[in-house]
Formats: C-alpha cells, structure tokens, sequence
C-alpha cells in the first residue's frame, strides 16, 4: 500500500474514504504530494470506489483542481467511481463557477455520499 | 508625508523572488489585514484564491521560476478596498487568447482555470498590453439590510 503524508484513508463496506490533512492545499509540494497520493490509491492500491471527503480543508488552489481533474480520468479509465462530500461553500463555489460540479458528483455530507454510491 | 486618508488603509510594496513559495509573504499579511479591517470570510476566501492564482501565474509561468527574475507587488487594503498590481519580467500573455476551460470539450483538462476564477471572484480585473502586470480588485459587498 502507498504511504501517505496528505490524505487519510478509511474504509466503509466498499467505499475507501478519504480525507485530507491540510486545510489549505495549495503550495506546489502539498499539491505535487496530494495528486500523487491520490494516483496511487487507483494505480497501486487498486481501489475502484472512493469518496473525498473535504471536510476540513478550507482552500484549494486551481492546481490542485488540475490533480483531482486527473485523479479522475485516472479512475474512469480504471472503470472506478469517485464522489466528493464536505465542501465549504467558497471552495463549493470555485467546482461552480469552472463547472466542475458536472464532472464530478458532489454531495454535502459523507452520510449523503456514502448512501449515493 | 501620509495624508489623513491614509490612516484608514494599508499600503504596501514588496518584490518576490521567483521561487516556489514566495507567494505566501503577500498572502499572509494580506489575509491579516483584511481580517483586520472586518472583510467577511467569503470575500477573504475569493481575495486568498485570485491572489494566489496571480502569485503563482507570475512566478511560475512568469519568470519561470528564474532566481534572476523578480516580481513586484503593490496592494492597498481598507474596509470597502483591496487593490493588488502583480509584475512580473516574463513574456506576458494575452489573457483573451485563454481557452474557455468550461466548454464541455474542455472540462476534463487539467490546466486553465486560473484566469477565470480570478475574473469570476474579482470585481476588477486588468492586464497590461505586454500581459506581464495584472491589477486585482475587489470591492466589499455592502452589508445586507435590515
């Protein structure tokens, strides 16, 4: 399994649920870190069914979009299913405002997300 | 000397080295001073992110991360204010020439949305003609009535 410095991993029934160990993710060497944790949970841990679950982290830069945008098309071509839970309304805003809120499934709690799936 | 105005706002001026990192010896002290002068957290979280997209977007792609390259940067806070003017030595850009990172065919490229949100949280925004300054503006909402 792939160490981990940016992200904590759990899992419930067959979700790995993740979480984040910055508020803000947004310097080049947490955002380099947090995309390749997040890589190495679909192309080392083999895992399908993830839920991010952003509780916590208050700021997010458009690179790290970059790495979740990624984390993503990595995932789907791994036939995986990701959703993201926890969103602070500015952060919320910036998934609006670029529009990926149609890219990826957004829901407000991680109760809401885990029962989506 | 300072004028009487002056009192009511913070103004600074510092250069940056072209080095991963530097953005934070703006944003930090910009942050302090909007909490200071009672910015409510929503347009703090916009100021944070355009700011910091500016920052990077001058040092990286700028100046190419050039130790011999510098960035200069002017800002002003008040209560109603924040004004920012970002320069950096590189080539400059044409900010219309960025592609919508919107459009359906685009919405799944890692890159591009740093622009755009800086246009989407700013009140104000404008480069000059080289592409190599750019001058943020926010102005505070009104509080709500009643």
């Amino acid at each position: 399994m792939a160490t981990h410095r940016r992200i904590d991993v759990s899992k419930t029934g067959d979700v790995s649920v993740v979480q984040f160990t910055d508020q803000k993710i947004l310097d080049e060497v947490t955002i380099q870190e947090f995309g390749n944790e997040l890589f190495g949970l679909v192309e080392v841990d083999n895992r399908k069914v993830i839920l991010l679950d952003f509780t916590g982290v208050e700021f997010l830069s458009s690179a790290a979009l970059g790495k979740l945008i990624t984390f993503d098309r990595k995932l789907k071509t791994a036939k995986g299913r990701v959703k993201l839970c926890g969103l602070v309304p500015g952060i919320l805003e910036v998934f609006q405002v670029t529009k990926l809120n149609k890219v990826f499934d957004i829901r407000a709690d991680r109760a809401e997300a885990l029962s989506a799936f | 000397m300072a004028d009487d105005s002056s009192t009511d706002e913070w103004k600074r001026s510092i250069t940056l080295v072209s080095e991963r990192g530097s953005s934070r010896l703006v944003t930090d002290d910009l942050l302090d001073r909007l909490g200071h002068y009672g910015w409510p957290p929503d347009d703090i979280f916009a100021i944070h992110l355009a700011v910091e997209e500016a920052l990077v977007n001058a040092v990286v792609h700028g100046n190419k991360l050039d130790p011999g390259k510098t960035v200069w940067v002017d800002y002003l806070v008040s209560a109603t204010l924040m004004r920012i003017e970002i320069a950096d030595q590189g080539e400059g850009f044409d900010p219309h020439n960025v592609p919508d990172c919107t459009l359906a065919e685009r919405l799944d490229r890692p890159g591009g949305r740093g622009v755009m949100l800086m246009r989407s949280f700013m009140t104000r925004i404008e480069y000059n003609a080289k592409g190599n300054s750019v001058l943020l503006e926010k102005r505070r909402d009104p509080p709500a009535e009643g």
